[in-house]
């Protein structure tokens, strides 16, 4: 499960996440909305430490950090035990699309290359880029680059899947095989925090939903609670505008 | 005008290319080295390491602001004076440290030019994974940096080899050495240096070739 205390992340005088506190439970599927520049991604960032929050105590699984004093390995800690899936897919253009899954397996987990590349395989057969396995991701649509985005997060195993914003640069030809890829991973109880535009797709997969403005969790709870009754005045106009 | 000595020429030619494996070896050596010193460095450079960013500033400064045989004669004739246990230095070993240490200032500089130019976006899926600093240098950055700094580095190899001639100014016996001693036998000048040219003009054209397989090899990953 993940716990998050007064997680605070200023950029100069901009203060982009202002305190956020957070539960999550094993299993649990939360997607975040709202307004650009309101510290989603931010928040998902700070948990994988390609931010360093200013304040804030941040717990994953077994290891709880203070997040602003985080060493180096206790940093790795927390990566280790949080995926990412990147808007901009950011695939190691210098590997193979099973390579891009198995470098985390040999490199932070230890694995041999064969028992790496045999998991990449059986997860490349997963989402459907068996035939792939070869190809460098300069070779792959941007919606199979996506697709080995999540491969490589599911092969970390991790306690939770950080997903910032999947399809937002995706060509809308791509963007269906990408939430179809990421709905089967929510089926199967991945814990999950996503970034989304796509409301639809928040209320079929999340548990929870937040809605995030000024840097603060504004409002949150059950889809059907949140898209149908908001209380909060920020939440029925963002909602307003994007539905 | 006097016809040229074609015979002089070419029985010149045997006698040169046995100095070309010299050339070839000090050229090599002192490329290998001023690599992994230019990696060290730019390395340095680019994770600005606090007190060793500053000496890799001073050194590829002074390395890069003083002539190369200014350098050479500085290892060779200078340093054994203050430093006595050098003068045991030979000629070929000084010419490949001075060539390793200049070329690697310049090397340095493309290297992390290299390092910066890969996208921003590798740094960060490398760190997500969980990787350490050290991983993600050598299994992600350096490979795609050694991609986008192959033909300047190519350049330098063949900058390394025409420099290998100013070892002869230590008395070393190379291409260039060979030569020159030719010439001063014969007085025949003009054949033996045009020899000596055409023969450093094959080499840097056969690494050419070289070169071009490179840059395909390197750049598999990036085929469309």
């Amino acid at each position: 499960m993940i716990s998050v205390k007064g997680l605070t992340k200023r950029f100069g005088e901009n203060t982009v996440l202002d305190g956020i506190d957070l539960d999550i439970a094993t299993g649990e599927r939360v997607a975040v909305i709202g307004p650009s520049g309101t510290g989603k991604s931010t928040l998902l960032r700070s948990l994988n430490f390609l931010e360093k929050p200013d304040a804030g105590i941040i717990t994953v699984g077994d290891v709880t950090v203070d997040a602003s004093t985080a060493s180096a390995s206790e940093q790795r800690a927390v990566r280790r035990r949080t995926s990412f899936v990147f808007q901009n897919y950011a695939l190691f253009a210098n590997k193979t699309a099973r390579d891009n899954i198995a470098e985390g397996l040999i490199t932070v987990r230890g694995w041999s290359r064969a028992q790496a590349q045999a998991r990449a395989e059986e997860i490349l057969a997963t989402i459907g880029l068996a035939e792939k396995a070869e190809s460098y991701p300069a070779a792959l649509s941007g919606g199979q680059q996506q697709r080995v985005g999540i491969g490589r997060a599911m092969a970390a195993d991790a306690e939770i899947m950080l997903i910032d914003e999947p399809t937002s640069a995706l060509d809308p030809e791509w963007v269906d095989e990408v939430l179809q890829l990421l709905k089967r991973v929510a089926d199967a109880r991945q814990t999950m925090l996503i970034v989304t535009h796509e409301m639809q797709f928040a209320r079929d997969i999340a548990d929870r939903v937040l809605f995030m403005d000024g840097g603060r969790i504004v409002e949150q709870g059950a889809p059907e609670v949140i898209f149908t009754e908001p209380k909060d005045p920020r939440t029925r106009a963002f909602l307003r505008k994007v539905l | 005008m006097r016809p040229l000595d074609l015979d002089y020429m070419l029985g010149l030619l045997p006698v040169l290319l046995k100095y070309v494996p010299l050339t070839l070896a000090m050229a090599s050596v002192a490329m290998v080295l001023a690599l992994a010193l230019a990696s060290l460095m730019a390395i340095v450079r680019v994770l600005r390491v606090p007190g060793l960013d500053q000496l890799t500033k001073v050194f590829i400064s002074f390395f890069r602001g003083t002539p190369l045989l200014v350098q050479l004669f500085l290892f060779y004739y200078g340093l054994p004076q203050i430093f006595s246990f050098l003068t045991a230095i030979d000629g070929v070993t000084a010419a490949v440290m001075g060539l390793t240490l200049h070329f690697a200032a310049y090397m340095a500089e493309s290297i992390r030019a290299a390092i910066i130019g890969v996208d921003r976006s590798q740094w960060e899926a490398s760190l997500s994974v969980g990787m350490t600093t050290a991983q993600m240098m050598r299994r992600i950055i350096l490979p795609q940096a050694a991609r986008i700094a192959a033909p300047t580095l190519v350049n330098y190899f063949v900058d390394i080899i025409k420099s290998t001639s100013l070892a002869f100014t230590l008395g070393v016996t190379e291409l260039m050495g060979a030569a020159q001693k030719e010439a001063a036998g014969s007085f025949l000048y003009f054949e033996a240096f045009i020899m000596v040219a055409i023969i450093y003009w094959v080499i840097v054209e056969l690494l050419t070739m070289v070169q071009r397989q490179l840059e395909v090899r390197l750049g598999k990953a990036h085929a469309r």
